[in-house]
């Protein structure tokens, strides 16, 4: 049963990509000119999601727990941080180029489009390279003062 | 390439993707978030963990297939950039969205419900930086 929800909540996501125009690159970048051709349809689907997460949210969070769940697992750390700032900027400065973001391209993998395919396989690539870097500096920091 | 702007069927696209990140944190307390759950996904806590991770993937790419029965063909993808910014986009995408701990989905719908400062501010950064590069891309180097 809870694997059931899932799939659905996946499937009316994956629904919602497709219909909102999320996953056409040429729409995406558009919205973000404003000095040429600019669509501003991208708007419409982050405010037509908003309209339903925030009261739907408030909803939820009125429950003493999820219903699959013990608790509900939100980000713990309310820390803006450099790593925070640029981070975000950089995923920002990549999405202009490709016009993909992860969770627009992610269910129009399934479409068969070479070009999804070749920007997935460069944000896993680019996403373990993150990650190694992030684990890596951590040991140092753990190691590093005893080695000096 | 210019596009047709689509209030309607994006507002109704948009209303799906809320839908289904209410629905995730009804069901399981999770952000909907695409970075977190691709990241999961790739190196899982538990098998538990990486089953609903695996299940809410494969839901999604079904979707296109439902956009398929529905309307006779698939969403349209029109790149109008070259391979070479498709490569480096997604690296770049892919190390972003890991220091920054999440994407449009995670920070830009989840995060912003939730009014959290760090998505906020995590949004206005991304879309900064998008805004950036586009007019970069077009109106200096390609203008």
């Amino acid at each position: 049963m809870h694997l059931i929800v899932i799939f659905t909540t996946g499937l009316i996501f994956g629904l919602g990509i497709s219909i909102s125009g999320m996953a056409n690159p040429a729409k995406v970048l558009n919205f973000f000119d404003v000095a040429g051709i600019w669509d501003p349809s991208l708007g419409f689907v982050m405010g037509g999601a908003l309209l339903v997460t925030i009261p739907g949210y408030r909803l939820v969070f009125k429950r003493t727990h999820p219903v699959f769940s013990e608790v509900f697992s939100l980000p713990g750390t309310q820390l803006i941080d450099r790593k925070l700032v640029l981070g975000s900027a950089t995923f920002g400065l990549g999405w202009g180029l490709a016009g993909f973001c992860p969770g627009a391209a992610l269910p129009v993998l399934s479409t068969g489009n070479q070009d999804v395919l070749i920007f997935m396989i460069s944000l896993v690539a680019g996403l373990l390279v993150a990650r190694w870097a992030i684990s890596h500096q951590a040991r140092r920091h753990e190691t590093g003062p005893q080695g000096q | 390439m210019e596009t047709e702007f689509t209030p309607l069927a994006s507002t109704f696209g948009g209303l799906l993707i809320g839908a289904a990140s209410v629905l995730l944190m009804w069901a399981r307390g999770n952000v909907l978030g695409a970075t977190g759950i691709l990241t999961g996904f790739l190196s899982p806590q538990s098998s538990g963990d990486w089953s609903w991770r695996a299940t809410i993937l494969a839901g999604m790419m079904c979707g296109p297939l439902v956009y398929y029965f529905i309307t006779g063909g698939l969403p349209a993808i029109e790149v109008p950039v070259s391979r070479a910014s498709m490569i480096i986009g997604g690296f770049v995408v892919g190390i972003g969205v890991t220091f920054g701990s999440g994407c449009t989905s995670g920070h830009g719908v989840c995060g912003l419900a939730r009014f959290s400062p760090r998505s906020i501010v995590a949004t206005i950064c991304f879309m900064a930086g998008t805004a950036v590069m586009v007019f970069l891309v077009r109106h200096v180097v390609g203008g």
